[in-house]
């Protein structure tokens, strides 16, 4: 009997020690990397991750973000860029005391900013789910799934558009940043941590894989609503050049005018009604806006995009339901500078201003009604029919349009680049100008260079470009052009030079001693 | 083998296959009672038949019953902190007992999980507490009976609503990210401290009159044999047994009580906005002023009722011994409409067989708790709504509240705040809560061998939740949402299981030949936890899908973890002088993957006994002196609060219906991959504790200190990843280390002890000083830290910081600048740096929420058939934040652009701000209290004129007082950040306890 018990013992012991593998839990609900690329449908809505990172802020709803340590609609990367590029200008301020908001117009940002912090995140996270998009549609890869050679050829064009939004994303990451920890699809999750790229090496890559993708891009206006094709990568290519200086310290104006060219001639047109380009319904504007990146208030929901820029720009007497929405957030206004760029007369039409009860100067930033507001961006239709919902508006936020494109040919030419004229420069701009004012009154005889920033301040105002044209006219950072609390003063003043490029966030340099942080932080 | 299967198939059946008789005998009663010294009787005195293994307790008057074999001699009494007294039953069927009082009895037992020691073996630092020490009054939920009583356990309430939880830190807490929340074994059960849905504390389903002893582990050589979620020390709760040979005994126990607010916020009343805004504001804001005084405080709180009833019946069935109880609590919280009621069901038997070589242990516990939960946001809302208006309107819309109003559209207005009333009485938010946890517990003697045990344990603690929140669509709330705007209907559910199985076998020896004894323990634990709960999609009021709402992805979500452990212990004592214990626990977590889950915790101590010595054994001074050193290593794994269940394993994120992405003219949802870590593993907390032990006067004055220092290591923390290297840009990471250096002190003295009167005293007091060492793999100078300690106001603003060199949660600010007139300058701070720009590089680092000393005073005096106790509690060097002022005490507060007018606090006349300065030191002041957590008096009414019943009366007033100097409405902040917290009530209670 004592035998037994004992080997009862030794017995229940052996049986215990099998539970180990008990330990190997996993989720029930939940899907792998295996379940979702194993089908051309679950490609596609991978490819529709990396899309909607320039979107929205997350994937369980507006109050969700990719990020952490930032507010889930702050961190959308619409808001953000656009912040960067545009609260650091004449062209817009903010009340809100959000934190590290302030900094921004008062150009006093440190490296530990939290809006710079949180674009830099964003625009990272895009790219680390494009290197993985990269990795599962190589074509080695995709040929062991077994997919027909139609769905094949599908998932390639994927991989060209993913291939395309990381670099315009570095694109993105050379102009604010210079210089950048810099991975590909060779870096993989859970690797080493990412050398620093220097900005010039940077340009180089950039400009390679745009041109690479370029060649596998769908033609101008072949691709769904949604999605990039070749006209895109020739816009950011133009971009590239009219900034190549900045960058890489060469002009490449010559360059600059060939890709505008491309997309000149590639069969867009101009809206005929300015306005119309950044309403609710501005997803039919396909003729001038050549990619666009989408919102949508039922299907979209987010705080940021182009949410953000409708709700942020009302206050004051302004009244929210006629834009379309349930509330003003009381925020964005523009400076005097911006309101002077346009005649007195009203005969301009992108002159989007609202000034009942707006103080045109401004005395205190935090006080909504010192400065005009701008209403360039409502959420009503072209036929004034509010937007689907209140809170989350239905405007596309345009990336490039024709526009832009003839601007860029102007500039290039006047800077001395090749392969373009001075009439059609002349002409170009006068279209965009005859479109404002609804007739010739308004065309000019004659370019200048100093025109141009003018004229793409009229044209481009809060569209998130100023901050790059500002550095690239030498005005961002001097005193030789001020604006309202440039520099943290009323009256503005100028500020270190080493303000053109953005610190690279400490937290990122604290977790990757691979970094250098850029001169002056 | 399937784990569930080897339950059924082998575990169980060995037991009916090892026993198959029972042993009967006949038996004497003997009744009596147990007294102190003054007379009045003790309760909880264990009353034990010696040689025969079988033994009562007296009941809450001293009263007791046992009955006994014929064979059995003598009766020994026995309690905690008294020394111990024999009987000789000879003739006697009736006994009176005095007890004398000795605190820090040596030959007590004390729970140190898998097993029990003699107080005098331990080694470790061990605090016990029972029920003669609990704090009085009405205490709904079990962590409040110990609050204040043990140095180094700090406990905080969450606020004052009916059965809320308590944050509770064991010397401070061990870990950044991972949980800081101490493991809670229930009855040998280790509970999860996940919550469920539908509960506010899941600590609230077990009925604190159930509960015989707190016995806290708080060094790792303590905790090491709890190894894997010991890290931040271990609470074992015994309920309360029945014993062989017990009588049956019956004890009614009634408490009624009303709660009333302490105090309320200061802000403006309706005449001083009515000045303020016309002196200030635009014509347009002028004309919104009502001509009203309310005062939103007072309308939405009240002043509640509590009764509470408890019934227990034990004794011993042959030997059967048993304990039933049944509980009923019904408790209005003092912000209207929140209730919580909770029935109680306790059932414990504990047979002895096969001459007493089995003693099994069958707990079951049972509750079925309802909620209805008040929105908190109303207290907010009183303090921020404007007192001219009137809290109802005649005839308008919202169900007859008075809500701002956006005229274009006549909608509420967005972004105003809803009237405080409103935001209770129209939202019906309900929850019932069931929970059973239950264990049976086999400790078998082996008959071959009588010095080895086999010990198996099965445990099980089933929780279930279930809710509805019911909003009707005339309320504001509803109509300013799209999605809402027929009412809410929403309902939700979950269930929790967790089971166990445990076996150990234990050894012990005397060697006399060595003057040695040997104890010697080795086991198995198998812990399963599971998480489930349905995912349902917002319903309207009239259980319909909410407007443009879609069915969930998935319609359950499903967690699970398994932890898998061994452990072995050796208790050496050498000369009854010089005792070593051992510990070493392997354990293994499914947090973690395979190649990493496994960890090793390894603790060794050793205690001299001094008083032992030749030279102090005769002492008259010295009743005990006990030198203590212990070193230890325990784990931690818990973060699944910041990592999910599976933190190591790939996966993707199916996006919801309202985060889809357009190709062409369909939407799509999108696949997002998932941070994951696949190189976690176990973080690792090391401890070394220093303790002696005191006596003098035979025990008159005793007491112990302890010094300590926690150094944790591969700190599991949230972290920024390099970019690109992770699908966030934060991620739990092993990295950095943490250090907590501290001092407990605890001294109990009886400084009078005569026939009518008794004075008892305990004081505790507990120094700790935290501070994180390192938290990244290199930490450039320009790094600021993480932010923490999310405030109200604006987006996204933190105002604490985890930074290298300093306290976690350290409060991270600007430094004031003050005028000439000694009032804060809006908007002006000091240029730390001196670049001449003022941002995030100006803020610094400015003392920490945590209190670097927590001190507990209490005492008891007894004189005849009257005791007076009460208990003080205080914290110092504890900072506070007002977001209270910082949000709602500026002009801003009261005027603003949105259409509608606010209320602020009074600090607004103070600061003359217009604007929100949440970034300000000013906001920052000591919070340092001394509390009064109860003072309650009781009267023995002894026997029932010649009934065998026994009566008691008690009155209790719990949180009696607060001193302090900071200005807010309570200092006692877990987490420094002052903001509409549920205030504390003041509690008066009455209750009658009967005992048959």
């Amino acid at each position: 009997m004592k035998l037994f018990k004992l080997s009862f013992l030794i017995v229940l012991l052996g049986a215990l020690a099998s539970c180990t593998k008990d330990l190997d839990r996993s989720p029930l609900y939940g899907v792998t990397s295996v379940t979702v690329f194993s089908t051309p449908a679950g490609y596609k809505q991978a490819l529709a991750k990396v899309y909607s990172h320039f979107s929205l802020t997350g994937s369980g709803g507006a109050g969700s973000s990719d990020i952490a340590g930032i507010d889930a609609g702050t961190s959308s990367y619409v808001r953000l860029h656009w912040s960067l590029q545009e609260l650091t200008t004449d062209e817009a301020i903010v009340a809100w005391n959000d934190p590290g908001l302030p900094d921004l117009h008062t150009m006093s940002w440190g490296s530990s900013n939290d809006l710079i912090k949180g674009f830099y995140n964003r625009l990272f996270s895009q790219i680390t789910v494009a290197n993985e998009f990269l990795r599962e549609s190589a074509t080695g890869r995709v040929g062991e799934k077994g997919f027909s050679a139609t769905e094949a050829g599908e998932i390639k064009a994927y991989n060209a558009e993913v291939r395309f939004i990381r670099a315009y994303d570095y694109l993105v990451a050379l102009d604010l940043f210079g210089n950048v920890p810099f991975s590909t699809e060779a870096n993989l999750i859970g690797g080493d941590r990412p050398e620093q790229i220097k900005r010039t090496e940077l340009f180089t890559w950039v400009e390679n894989e745009l041109k690479a993708a370029e060649a596998e891009l769908k033609e101008p206006k072949t691709n769904e609503y949604g999605r990039v094709d070749k006209a895109a990568a020739w816009m950011s290519l133009a971009r590239l050049y009219l900034n190549a200086k900045i960058y890489s310290g060469t002009d490449r104006s010559t360059d600059a005018i060939t890709y505008a060219k491309k997309v000149i001639s590639a069969g867009y047109t101009l809206e005929n009604t300015y306005k119309n380009l950044f309403l609710a319904d501005n997803n039919l504007r396909k003729n001038e806006i050549i990619f666009s990146i989408p919102f949508d208030g039922l299907r979209m929901q987010t705080y940021g995009g182009t949410t953000f820029l409708v709700h942020a720009s009302l206050g004051g007497n302004m009244s929210a339901s006629e834009a379309g929405v349930d509330a003003a957030w009381a925020g964005l206004r523009t400076t005097k500078n911006l309101v002077d760029l346009f005649p007195n007369s009203g005969a301009d039409t992108r002159a989007l201003f609202y000034t009942n009860g707006q103080n045109k100067q401004i005395n205190d930033v935090g006080t909504f009604t010192d400065g005009y507001a701008v209403t360039k961006w409502m959420n009503i239709t072209s036929e004034g029919k509010p937007g689907k919902h209140p809170t989350f508006v239905d405007n596309d936020f345009p990336m490039f349009r024709l526009a832009e494109a003839y601007l860029i040919y102007a500039e290039a030419q006047l800077r001395g680049g090749t392969g373009g004229d001075a009439t059609t420069a002349l002409q170009y701009i006068n279209k965009l100008r005859e479109r404002a004012y609804g007739n010739p009154s308004g065309n000019l005889a004659s370019l200048e260079l100093t025109t141009i920033l003018d004229e793409r301040a009229r044209e481009l105002y809060w569209e998130g470009l100023r901050r790059t044209d500002l550095i690239r006219f030498a005005k961002f950072t001097d005193a030789s052009y001020l604006w309202p609390f440039k520099g943290g003063v009323k009256e503005g003043r100028g500020v270190e030079s080493f303000r053109t490029l953005f610190p690279l966030p400490a937290a990122d340099i604290t977790a990757n001693p691979n970094l250098t942080q850029n001169t002056g932080y | 083998m399937n784990c569930r299967k080897l339950l059924s198939t082998i575990v169980l059946p060995l037991f009916l296959l090892l026993f198959s008789t029972a042993v009967w005998a006949q038996s004497k009663t003997i009744t009596g009672r147990v007294v102190d010294a003054a007379g009045a009787g003790i309760p909880g005195v264990t009353v034990a038949a010696k040689g025969q293994n079988l033994a009562t307790s007296s009941s809450e008057t001293g009263e007791f019953t046992i009955v006994v074999p014929a064979s059995a001699t003598t009766l020994v009494f026995s309690s905690v902190g008294y020394g111990t007294q024999e009987f000789t039953i000879g003739t006697n069927t009736a006994a009176t007992v005095t007890l004398s009082q000795l605190a820090g009895n040596l030959n007590e037992v004390v729970v140190v999980g898998y097993g029990t020691q003699r107080r005098r073996d331990v080694t470790g630092s061990v605090t016990t507490i029972t029920t003669k020490d609990f704090n009085k009054g009405i205490n709904t939920t079990p962590e409040q009976l110990i609050q204040g009583k043990v140095a180094g356990v700090q406990i905080t309430s969450n606020g004052g609503a009916p059965g809320s939880g308590s944050v509770i830190r064991i010397r401070g807490g061990a870990s950044l990210n991972a949980s800081n929340d101490p493991l809670i074994v229930i009855d040998n059960v280790p509970v999860s401290n996940s919550g469920i849905a539908g509960s506010a504390n899941i600590l609230n389903t077990i009925n604190p009159n159930d509960i015989e002893s707190f016995n806290i582990l708080k060094d790792a050589s303590a905790t090491a044999i709890y190894g894997s979620r010991a890290s931040n020390g271990v609470i074992l709760i015994t309920t309360k047994k029945g014993s062989r040979g017990d009588k049956l005994r019956v004890n009614y126990n009634v408490v009624g009580s009303i709660a009333k607010r302490t105090n309320e916020i200061d802000v403006l009343s309706g005449d001083e906005i009515r000045k303020y805004v016309n002196e200030n504001g635009t014509a347009a804001q002028k004309s919104l002023l009502g001509s009203a005084n309310t005062d939103w405080q007072s309308l939405i709180f009240r002043e509640a009722f509590t009764h509470e009833h408890n019934l227990s019946i034990s004794g011993g069935f042959k030997p059967l011994p048993y304990r039933l109880s049944l509980g009923y609590l019904n408790q209005d919280g003092i912000l209207k409409t929140s209730h919580m009621d909770r029935t109680s069901a306790s059932l414990g038997l504990f047979p002895s067989l096969f001459d007493r070589h089995l003693n099994i242990t069958i707990n079951g516990k049972a509750t079925h708790t309802k909620n209805r939960f008040a929105d908190e946001g109303a207290i907010g809302s009183a303090i921020s709504f404007d007192p001219t208006q009137q809290p109802y309107q005649k005839g308008g819309g919202f169900a007859g509240y008075f809500e701002w109003i956006d005229s274009t559209s006549g909608k509420p207005n967005l972004l105003s705040n809803r009237n405080p009333l409103a935001l209770l009485n129209l939202v019906r938010n309900v929850s019932w809560v069931n929970r059973f946890i239950g264990n049976a517990q086999f400790d078998y003697k082996f008959h071959f061998l009588p010095d080895l045990k086999l010990n198996v344990n099965l445990g099980y603690d089933h929780q279930q939740g279930e809710g509805t929140i019911l909003v009707p669509s005339v309320a504001a709330t509803q109509l300013v949402q799209a999605t809402r705007v027929n009412g809410t209907g929403d309902i939700y559910d979950a269930v929790n299981k967790n089971k166990l199985l445990e076996a150990y076998l234990n050894y012990t020896k005397k060697i006399e030949a060595i003057r040695s004894r040997i104890d010697l323990t080795g086991g198995y634990s198998y812990q399963d936890f599971q998480y489930e709960n349905t995912n349902y999609p917002p319903y309207d009021v009239n259980g319909k899908l909410a407007p443009t709402a879609t069915l969930p992805v998935f319609p359950f979500n499903f967690n699970q973890q398994t932890l898998i452990s061994y452990y072995g212990r050796l208790n050496y004592v050498l000369n009854e002088k010089y005792i070593v214990n051992a510990t070493v626990r392997r354990d293994a977590s499914s947090i973690f993957s395979k190649e990493n889950r496994w960890g090793t915790f390894p603790a060794v101590s050793f205690a001299w006994r001094i008083k032992d010595e030749g030279f102090l054994k005769n002492s008259n001074l010295f009743s005990d002196l006990k030198l203590r050193i212990g070193y230890g290593i325990t784990g931690q794994q818990d973060i699944t609060g910041s990592a999910g269940f599976y933190p190591y394993i790939p996966g993707y994120f199916t996006s919801d219906s309202s985060s889809l992405y357009p190709f062409g003219d369909t939407y799509y949802s999108t696949y997002s991959p998932k941070p994951y870590n696949a190189d976690l593993k176990w973080e690792e907390t090391e401890t070394i504790n220093a303790g002696l032990d005191f006596g003098f006067f035979n025990g008159r004055l005793n007491g112990s200190v302890d010094v300590f220092r926690k150094t944790s290591r591969d700190l599991l923390a949230t972290v920024a990843f390099p970019v690109t290297t992770n699908f966030s840009n934060e991620f739990i990471k092993n990295v950095g280390s943490f250090k907590a250096d501290g001092i407990e002190l605890t001294i109990n003295a009886t400084p009078v002890k005569t026939r009518d009167f008794t004075w008892d005293l305990g004081f505790n007091a507990t120094y700790i000083d935290r501070e994180i060492t390192q938290l990244n793999d290199v930490t450039p100078e320009d790094f600021l830290g993480y932010p923490q300690g999310g405030i109200n106001g604006g987006t996204g603003n933190r105002i604490q910081v985890h930074s290298v060199g300093y306290t976690p949660n350290t409060f991270f600010v600007y430094q004031q600048v003050y005028g000439a007139d000694n009032k804060p300058v809006e908007g002006l701070y000091v240029d730390q740096n001196g670049d001449g720009i003022i941002n995030e590089r100006d803020l610094y680092r400015y003392k920490s929420p945590q209190p670097s000393t927590t001190l507990g005073f209490n005492s008891q005096f007894g004189y005849k058939k009257v005791s007076l106790g009460f208990s003080l509690r205080s914290n110092l060097d504890n900072y506070l934040y007002s977001n209270l002022n910082s949000h709602q005490g500026v002009g801003r507060s009261i005027l603003n652009p949105l259409n509608f007018l606010g209320n602020s606090t009074r600090n607004v006349l103070e600061t003359g701000f217009t604007n929100n300065q949440y970034f300000s030191d000013y906001y920052i002041s000591n919070a340092s209290f001394l509390k009064m957590d109860y003072l309650s008096l009781g009267v023995d009414l002894g026997k029932l004129g010649g009934t065998n019943s026994s009566l008691r009366l008690t009155a209790n007033i719990q949180n009696v007082f607060t001193v302090t100097k900071y200005k807010g409405l309570d200092p006692e902040n877990f987490s420094g950040v002052d903001n509409q917290v549920y205030p504390r009530p003041r509690i008066y209670s009455l209750g009658i306890n009967l005992d048959y």
